[in-house]
C-alpha cells in the first residue's frame, strides 16, 4: 500500500521517540493519554509504541472497541434471533465468540443456528433477497465508522420493498462517554488520540466541545506507528504550551467538517437513545436507535425480543479494562484462565480488545 | 471492527468501484461518500462502503512535518 512504507520507517519512528524523549523532560508531572480506538490499542501493543516512551508519557487504553462495549444482554438477545428456524443471523465476525449469558453465537451455530459471517450489511440485504422464506437479521454493533453503513443498508432494503431484512442494533456514539472519563479524576487524563476512522465521518469538530469544556487537547491521530507517534509529539507540543485545541494528524482521511453524506444518511435512519454499555453503565444520548419510521427493519421491535437480564462473568474485569483503570495484565484471569481460545470476556475477544491486544503482542 | 482498508479504485461502475489493496479486490459502494472519486484515487473501506478519500498531498505534507522532527532529533 503507498505511503505504508513510509508511516513504518522504524529510523523515522525511533527519532520521533527521541524528540518525544527530550519534549517530555520538561514536563511537570506525568501525563496520560487515552485511545478510545481499537485500531490505535492494536497499533500500539503491535508496534510496542509504550517502549518507546518515557516512564512520564503513559498510554490508556478506553472505551474503543465497540464488541467489547456492547452489553452482554446484546448478545442474548442475538441468540434469542437465531434460536428462530426461519432466521439467518448475520454478523460481523468479531462478535461469534463474544461469551453471553449462558451461550455463544458459536455455540448455537455449533448446534446448528443458521449464522452467517459477512463482510457487508449489504451481504445480509442480498440475502434477503434470494431467500424470501427467511429472515435474515444483521446484527449491527459499531461506532459512527459503521453506522451510515447499515443505515444505507436498511435504505436499500426499504428501497427493494424487503420485509425479511432487520437489523438488531447497537450502535453507539464516542464523544459523550470521552467526556465522562475526562471527568474521572481518579484517571486523571490529560489528552487524548481521538479516533482515526470514527473521525472520518464525525471530523474533528465534533471533539471542539469536549477540548474547550474539559481543556484537554485531543488530537486525531492515524493508526500507522508513526502517526501514533506525531500524535502524541503534538499532545505533548500543546500541553508543554498549555494548550487545549483540537488538531488534526491524520489529514490525509479525517477533515473538521467530516463526512456530511454519511451523517445525513445515518440520521435519516437512526435517532440518538439512551444505551447500555459494558463497564460504563446506560449512557444517556449515546446510542443510535433505529427511527419509528424504519421499524420495519428494527428487529427488536418486530420481533418483540425480550431476554432475561443479562449475566456477566463475574470474575471478568471487562469493565475496568474499558475505563481505562485496569491492564490486562493486572486482571487474574488474563491468559491463566482467558487466553483467545478460551476467552471469558469481550476484551479477549475481540480482535480489537485490550486484552487480546494485550495477549498477542504486550507480554 | 471499526477496521477501515485504505484501497486504490480500479475500476467504477456507477455508484460501485472495485478497489484493491496487496492484490485483493474487494467491490465498495461510494453512496456514503460525499464527493467524486476516479480510478486510481486511494480510499478507506469499510464494511463495503468507501467512508472516506485518502488525500495525497495532505499524506505527502504529514511526512515531510514528521521529517522535519527527523531532522530537529538529527542536530540534537
Ligand atoms: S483478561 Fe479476560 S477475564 Fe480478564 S478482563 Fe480481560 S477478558 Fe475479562
Amino acid at each position: 500500500m503507498k505511503f505504508q512504507d513510509e508511516f513504518r520507517d522504524r529510523a523515522l519512528i525511533r527519532i520521533m521517540a527521541d524528540n518525544i524523549a527530550q519534549m517530555a523532560r520538561h514536563l511537570e508531572s506525568p501525563v496520560n493519554f487515552m485511545e478510545v480506538c481499537g485500531t490505535h490499542t492494536m497499533s500500539i501493543y503491535q508496534y510496542g509504541i509504550r517502549s518507546l516512551l518515557p516512564d512520564n508519557v503513559r498510554l490508556i487504553s478506553g472505551p474503543g472497541c465497540p464488541v467489547c462495549v456492547t452489553p452482554v444482554g446484546y448478545v442474548d438477545k442475538a441468540i434469542a434471533c437465531c434460536r428462530d428456524p426461519l432466521a439467518i443471523v448475520t454478523t460481523f465476525g468479531d462478535l461469534l465468540r463474544v461469551p453471553g449469558s449462558h451461550s455463544s453465537l458459536m455455540e448455537e451455530r455449533a448446534r446448528g443456528g443458521d449464522i452467517r459471517i459477512v463482510y457487508s450489511p449489504l451481504d445480509g440485504v442480498a440475502l434477503a433477497q434470494k431467500h424470501p422464506e427467511r429472515r435474515v437479521i444483521f446484527l449491527g454493533v459499531g461506532f459512527e465508522t459503521t453506522t451510515p453503513a447499515v443505515a444505507a443498508a436498511i435504505l436499500q432494503a426499504a428501497a427493494l420493498g424487503l420485509t425479511n431484512f432487520q437489523v438488531l442494533a447497537s450502535h453507539r456514539t464516542i464523544p459523550i462517554p470521552m467526556e465522562l472519563l475526562t471527568a474521572d479524576p481518579e484517571l486523571g487524563l490529560s489528552g487524548y488520540l481521538c479516533p482515526a476512522h470514527v473521525s472520518t465521518v464525525i471530523g474533528g469538530n465534533a471533539y471542539k466541545p469536549l477540548a474547550e469544556k474539559y481543556q484537554i487537547p485531543c488530537v486525531v491521530t492515524g493508526f500507522e506507528p508513526a502517526d501514533v507517534m506525531q500524535g502524541i509529539e503534538m499532545l505533548l507540543k500543546q500541553i508543554l504550551g498549555g494548550e487545549h485545541r483540537v488538531e488534526i494528524q491524520y489529514r490525509r482521511a479525517v477533515t473538521w467538517e467530516g463526512n456530511g453524506t454519511a451523517r445525513e444518511i445515518m440520521a435519516r435512519v437512526f435517532e440518538p437513545s439512551d444505551t447500555a454499555w459494558r463497564g460504563l453503565g446506560i449512557l444517556p444520548g449515546t446510542g443510535l436507535a433505529i427511527r419509528p419510521g424504519y421499524a420495519a427493519y428494527d428487529a427488536e421491535r418486530v420481533l418483540s425480543l425480550t431476554v432475561p437480564e443479562g449475566i456477566e462473568n463475574p470474575a471478568c474485569r471487562c469493565g475496568e479494562v474499558l475505563k481505562g483503570k485496569l491492564s490486562p495484565l493486572d486482571c487474574p484471569l488474563f491468559d491463566t484462565v482467558c487466553t483467545p481460545e478460551t476467552a471469558i470476556g469481550a476484551c479477549m475477544v475481540s480482535s480489537e480488545g485490550t486484552c487480546a491486544a494485550a495477549y498477542k503482542y504486550g507480554r | 471492527m471499526c477496521l477501515g482498508v485504505p484501497m486504490k479504485i480500479v475500476s467504477k461502475d456507477g455508484d460501485t468501484v472495485m478497489a484493491e489493496v496487496d492484490g485483493v479486490q474487494r467491490e465498495a459502494s461510494t453512496a456514503l461518500l460525499g464527493e467524486e472519486v476516479t480510478v486510481g484515487d486511494y480510499i478507506i473501506v469499510h464494511a463495503g462502503f468507501a467512508i472516506s478519500r485518502l488525500d495525497e498531498e495532505y499524506a505527502e505534507e504529514t511526512l515531510r512535518l514528521m521529517r522535519e522532527v527527523f531532522s530537529e532529533g538529527d542536530m540534537a
